[in-house]
């Protein structure tokens, strides 16, 4: 597995609060058995809203690869659906103000970092690149730093989930797996199993 | 840091040891699958040469994309027959128990497992979507998961998880008439917000839902995720014991009074620790409707939409989002807002009590002209349940459909959906934009009993209003 510790590109700002997984992917692009062909309809109805003036639709969005947006990304549905619409359109690494839980706990298990940053950075970043959308931008999981340009902005993630990127340990089911003796130990231990019997 | 709540101590119970990042393995005591998340993580199974160690701690059952009228099979949805064939083949090579339409068992799987008495307390329960919350009702640890995830549990009844930390909402005194467990778990959420309780489990405390039965702690549990919160419980007690005893994956003989005894130890202490505690008043709780586009965007029935200048500048933008997105004007009333289409139903309110009080407001009166309204039971056991006391067909008089069970228009995955701009009066859990199945379709959440009102005035009316007339 690979360790993920420096991530450089071109970034994309998409800003507002709570946007929730309806909005990254409507449900009815959930009627699938495969997640091939969800970067085509990452935020459908945002874009068809728009008309074109969406940023990930916008010519000079195309190619970057890591998301800036505000607080409470990813909010609603546990839908990992919404990540990997938004890794097949061509994002690896999200910066924000916050992010809902099950989104962060699916980006992390995807091997997408999600980083976190004070509003004030964001907002500097998402200037930055509306500014200059050509300007290289660098994720820096070593020395948790966002750099846009001249701007540096610190940023923070949960020791273990950033550990497990540095580490290339994020694909955690080979580790769980492993562990398949002391998992039983643990079954052993709890007493409803015993009268909890679904056969 | 919090110490000896039910949330650590079920936590350390179910901890098979640290991993190299720190993060704790627990272990899962009963795993949900459903059609919608389960087969992408099936194929990352085939495609590792993995198999299901546990096949008997994983129950699956199909809601999401099950049409409400006709079942015939094959579906009419081609892509919802290829989900439902996959669901079927999964199951079948993994020995995994599936409850399918027409078994008698199936329905939404937060409302399944806990009729069928699989949701226990002190269980960690994990299922691939986010109302998973809900069966904290029993005192579990239950939470939603995405699909790399279900695949870490399918592979090693295991997740790679941090711990939480653990705030105390605690709710007191008696509700007043016309106000259910949907207006305070709204309340909540307006109250601490949209995203106030990520990074916590959410243990609600309290005479009031002390009073409440199951089936209105499931609702107060479910909708812990709108507030941010992964997982919301609440300590088992006699009335949880009360809704167990019997069911057929309950405890029985000799395995009652010790399950009883390891429940009763799993409570959280009297001295126990909290990381944050927030104390609210049932009297200050009145029946709730969402006006925005955020489960927070919440209000009493008699107040009026909020101005911005009355909200905090955070939540400015998303307020004018949801003006112009709503089409509603700021400082006007909600009440008197025309509905189009009324909908009961959902894992948060599609269960037999949500559905008698419903029919209690619904017996002798008339669906407004114009307005679509239609009841879908939680689950198969619900509509069967339902039938024998005659609430379909109070329903059915009152002009309300009565359909078959399923999500439905919750999340509008099947047929059931909003048409262009329609305004929904939905007992459901999300107001998102587009979530009905339209991409400017509207919805306000309220209670069942609110939605019944809605559905008979053809305007977002006040239960209490009905009440005695």
């Amino acid at each position: 597995m690979s360790k993920i510790q420096i991530i450089s590109g071109r970034g994309i700002a998409l800003t507002g609060n709570d946007i929730d997984t309806d909005r990254i992917i409507p449900a009815r692009f959930l009627r699938c058995v495969t997640f091939d062909g969800l970067g085509e309809q990452v935020f459908a109805d945002d874009r068809a809203a728009t008309k074109g003036e969406h940023p990930f639709d916008r010519p000079e969005y195309q190619g970057a690869n890591i998301l800036v947006v505000n607080a409470n990304f990813g909010c609603g549905s546990s839908r990992e659906h919404a990540p990997q619409a938004i890794a097949k359109w061509g994002i690896n690494a999200l910066v924000g103000e916050s992010f809902a839980e099950i989104f962060f706990g699916n980006c992390v298990a995807m091997g997408i970092p999600c980083v976190t940053a004070e509003a004030t950075g964001v907002k500097q970043l998402q200037e930055a690149i509306a500014a200059h959308p050509q300007t290289p931008l660098t994720l820096d999981l070593e020395s948790m730093q966002v750099r846009c340009g001249d701007l540096s902005v610190p940023v923070s993630m949960p020791a273990g989930a950033r550990q497990s990127f540095i580490s290339g340990m994020w694909d955690s089911c080979g580790q769980l797996v492993v562990q398949a003796d002391s998992v039983r130990a643990t079954a052993r231990q709890l007493p409803y199993l015993a009268w909890n019997a679904i056969v | 840091m919090s110490q000896g709540t039910l949330f650590d101590k079920v936590w350390d119970l179910h901890a098979v040891g640290t991993l190299p990042s720190g993060q704790t393995q627990l272990f899962i005591g009963l795993h949900l699958i459903h059609e919608v998340t389960s087969p992408q993580a099936f194929a990352m199974l085939r495609e590792r040469g993995l198999t299901v160690p546990f096949p008997d701690r994983t129950v699956a059952t199909v809601d999401h994309i099950v049409p409400t009228e006709n079942q015939a099979r094959p579906f009419a949805d081609e892509l919802a027959e290829e989900m439902m064939q996959a669901l079927e083949r999964n199951c079948k090579e993994n020995g995994i128990t599936f409850y399918n339409v027409g078994s008698g068992r199936q329905g939404i799987v937060h409302v399944i497992a806990p009729e069928q008495g699989l949701t226990q307390p002190g269980m960690t329960i994990a299922c691939g979507d986010s109302h998973t919350s809900t069966h904290g009702a029993f005192g579990a640890i239950a939470f939603g998961i995405g699909t790399s995830q279900v695949r870490d549990v399918l592979a090693s009844q295991t997740l790679a998880l941090g711990k939480l930390k653990v705030r105390k909402i605690e709710v007191n005194g008696e509700l007043r008439p016309g106000v259910y467990a949907k207006d305070v778990i709204l309340h909540v959420i307006r109250k601490l917000g949209v995203k106030g309780g990520v990074g916590y489990a959410y243990e609600y405390a309290g005479t009031t839902f002390e009073a409440m039965n199951m089936e209105e702690r499931m609702t107060v549990c479910n909708m812990s995720i709108e507030g941010g919160a992964r997982c919301g419980y609440i300590n088992p007690d006699a009335v949880t014991y009360e809704y167990l005893k019997g069911r057929e994956f309950a405890p029985q003989g000799a395995d009652w009074e010790k399950a009883v005894a390891w429940w009763e130890s799993i409570r959280s202490d009297a001295d126990a620790e909290y990381d944050d505690v927030v104390v609210f008043e049932a009297a200050d709780i009145a029946p709730t409707v969402t006006w925005g586009i955020t489960p927070g965007q919440g209000i009493a029935i008699d107040e009026t939409i909020p101005t911005p200048d009355s909200l905090p500048e955070s939540e400015r933008a998303i307020a004018e989002e949801a003006y112009q997105y709503m089409q509603l004007t700021p400082g006007t009333p909600i009440k008197g807002t025309k509905v189009d289409v009324c909908f009961i139903g959902s894992c948060t309110n599609g269960r037999i009590s949500d559905l008698r009080e419903a029919a209690k407001f619904a017996k002798g009166h008339k669906v407004a002209n114009g307005v679509k309204a239609f009841i879908v039971p939680g689950s198969e056991v619900v509509k069967r349940e339902a039938e024998a006391e005659g609430l379909d067909k109070i329903f059915l008089e009152a002009g309300f459909e009565w359909r078959q069970a399923g999500c439905s228009m919750c999340l509008a995955m099947n047929p059931d959906k909003l048409q262009g701009d329609q305004l929904s009066a939905s007992s459901s859990n999300r107001n998102f934009k587009g979530r009905q199945g339209s991409a400017s379709g509207r919805t306000l959440l309220m209670s069942p009993a609110m939605v019944v009102a809605a559905a008979i005035r053809g305007e977002v009316a006040d239960v209490r209003d009905l009440i005695g007339g």
